[in-house]
């Protein structure tokens, strides 16, 4: 009871029931998708920039709560940061911000949307990609 | 099929002989509804492996010392059982393989390379597990012939009318199909997949892992050219599966791993291959796994598949009728006489991998994803569902418990 308790609690199904940041943006300066083929969870974040800051940037997507709570959160973390800011932030400060335990399979469903907006950043703003993304089109965490 | 005349099956009795039911999940007893991914064992077969590891093992063939022609008697000895349970001719159409994937891609690759060109056509039906159909498509690929795909409709059936406008698009040589979707549990109408590609000329390759844990599979009732099963479904050990193919077509076909125990001959010049079926078993072979795989054919046909048909008869008609009962959930497949027992499902739009971490703290394992299917995933609107598979151990109260947790993972979402 406990565990599921803290798995899925209230701030969870509260982004994913209502998810921050949810839409397209006309004329984003940036896009990028990605897949967790494991569950098939998908996300797509479009991004536009005021310079090197992130002026705006959205998801859509379908999945687990967890990705999609987890997207929406990153959503809130990272607008009016620059690019290179958030291209190099750890995935740690968006499993803080998510806070619950999260067995490996399910780290990949939360660590899903950083992977699409660094893969967005990188194809907008050139900012690095980490290693085992380097050279796709499309993000597969598998 | 007169179901009420077959015999019965105690399960509780049965999952006595599996100790895995000895150790709890989340402090709650293990349901474990996953079968269909793989089959728990039961301690005949882990102590029929151990019992060889200790007694009778050595490597295979070649070997002249009392140990190596034990352990060669155990393996070809498992050939021989497999050989019964599937009713092959001869114990040499039976090859041994590491699973599905890897029997199809030997007849793909061995095959396919030799046979497939342009203006032919490849065909899967869009039932297919990812085994038997990604090859298929690689191949095509790779020699220009034409692949296609047998669709199903909306609701997970078969579209036979469509078959002879497929022939249209080349000369029909493959027909990749299943016995029992993964996915659905749908009993495919095979005898008219396997007719129709012989009338077209067409050698049929029939995938038969979700079939042979849950009832008889006879090659020569079948017809096809090919029929490949997997161990680990079928309470046996991963690792270890069989491909029986007509002795002809074995004969005729290229090997397609090279190297250890496959040759007949090795120069500098060239190399000879062995008699069938050791061309295709390249390598040293799963020897503990062949013991483990007869034990549980031995331990299922003990049980006995009337009994085990009537047992998931049973349990499939209770769970579709059962999970009927609750609001917003979606129902995948045909009625309870058309499959096996397989159900797959969504609850209102909450995704199957939360249902399934739900249902898990209650001790309940059931499988969430695309199932190796992406096609009759895409076909049925979706991008995954929530399975169930039920075995020769299964409870109706695990059911009950699973009911309990869809119910719970309703209020949590709502």
């Amino acid at each position: 009871m406990s565990e599921l308790d803290s798995l899925y609690r209230e701030v969870i199904l509260d982004h994913y029931k209502n998810p921050r940041g949810h839409g397209v943006i006309d004329g984003a300066d940036a896009e990028a998708e990605g897949q967790n083929p494991l569950c098939g969870d998908e996300v797509s974040i479009a991004v536009s920039f005021e310079g090197d800051t992130i002026a705006d940037v959205k998801f859509q997507g379908r999945g687990c709560a967890i990705s999609q709570a987890a997207t929406s959160m990153l959503m809130d973390m990272v607008r009016g940061r620059s690019a290179e800011e958030v291209a190099s932030m750890s995935r740690d400060e968006l499993l803080d911000e998510v806070g619950i335990p999260l067995t490996p399979v399910r780290l990949k469903c939360a660590l899903l949307g950083l992977g699409v907006l660094k893969l967005a950043l990188h194809k907008g703003r050139g900012t690095p990609l980490p290693e085992e993304w380097a050279g796709l089109e499309e993000l597969e965490l598998s | 099929m007169a179901v009420q005349a077959q015999p019965r099956l105690d399960a509780e009795k049965l999952r006595a002989d599996f100790p895995i039911f000895e150790h709890p999940i989340h402090g709650k007893p293990l349901a474990y509804l996953d079968s269909a991914a793989s089959a728990q064992k039961p301690r005949q077969v882990l102590d029929a492996m151990t019992s060889f590891y200790e007694t009778s093992y050595a490597n295979i063939h070649r070997g002249v010392y009392d140990l190596a022609e034990r352990s060669t008697e155990a393996y070809e000895a498992a050939r021989e059982t497999v050989r019964a349970f599937v009713n092959a001719g001869s114990a040499r159409e039976i090859v041994f393989a590491r699973n599905v994937t890897a029997a199809i891609n030997a007849v793909a690759y061995g095959w396919g390379l030799d046979n497939l060109g342009p203006g032919d056509l490849v065909l899967a039906t869009e039932l297919e597990h990812h085994s038997n159909f990604v090859p298929w498509q690689y191949i095509a690929g790779r020699t220009g012939a034409e692949f296609g795909v047998v669709p199903v409709d909306s609701e997970g059936e078969l579209q036979f009318d469509e078959l002879d406008a497929l022939a249209e698009r080349g000369r029909p040589k493959v027909l990749a199909c299943t016995a029992v979707s993964n996915s659905l549990g749908t009993i495919t109408a095979l005898p008219r997949l396997v007719d129709w590609a012989h009338d077209q000329g067409a050698i049929a390759v029939v995938d038969a892992a979700q079939a042979a844990p849950h009832t008889t599979v006879d090659v020569q009732a079948i017809g096809a050219e090919f029929v490949a099963f997997t161990g680990h479904k079928v309470c046996g050990p991963t690792g270890i599966g069989a491909l029986w193919g007509r002795s002809e077509l074995l004969e005729a076909m290229s090997p397609f791993e090279l190297g250890g125990h496959m040759i007949r001959k090795v120069t500098v010049e060239k190399t000879t291959w062995n008699e069938i079926p050791h061309k295709f078993e390249a390598g040293t072979a799963p020897i503990a796994e062949a013991v483990g795989l007869a034990a549980a054919l031995d331990y299922v046909g003990e049980v006995g598949f009337p009994a085990i048909e009537r047992h998931e008869h049973e349990l499939t008609e209770y769970a579709l009728g059962r999970l009927a009962e609750i609001p917003g959930l979606r129902l995948y497949g045909p009625p309870a006489d058309r499959r096996v027992g397989i159900v797959s499902f969504n609850l209102e739009d909450i995704h199957p991998h939360d249902v399934a971490q739900i249902v898990d703290a209650e001790g309940v394992a059931v499988r969430a994803g695309h199932h190796c299917n992406q096609p009759l995933m895409a076909k049925l609107g979706v991008n995954a569902t929530t399975r169930a598979s039920f075995y020769l151990y299964t409870l109706p109260e695990e059911i009950d418990r699973l009911v309990d947790g869809l119910h719970r993972a309703r209020k949590l979402f709502s």
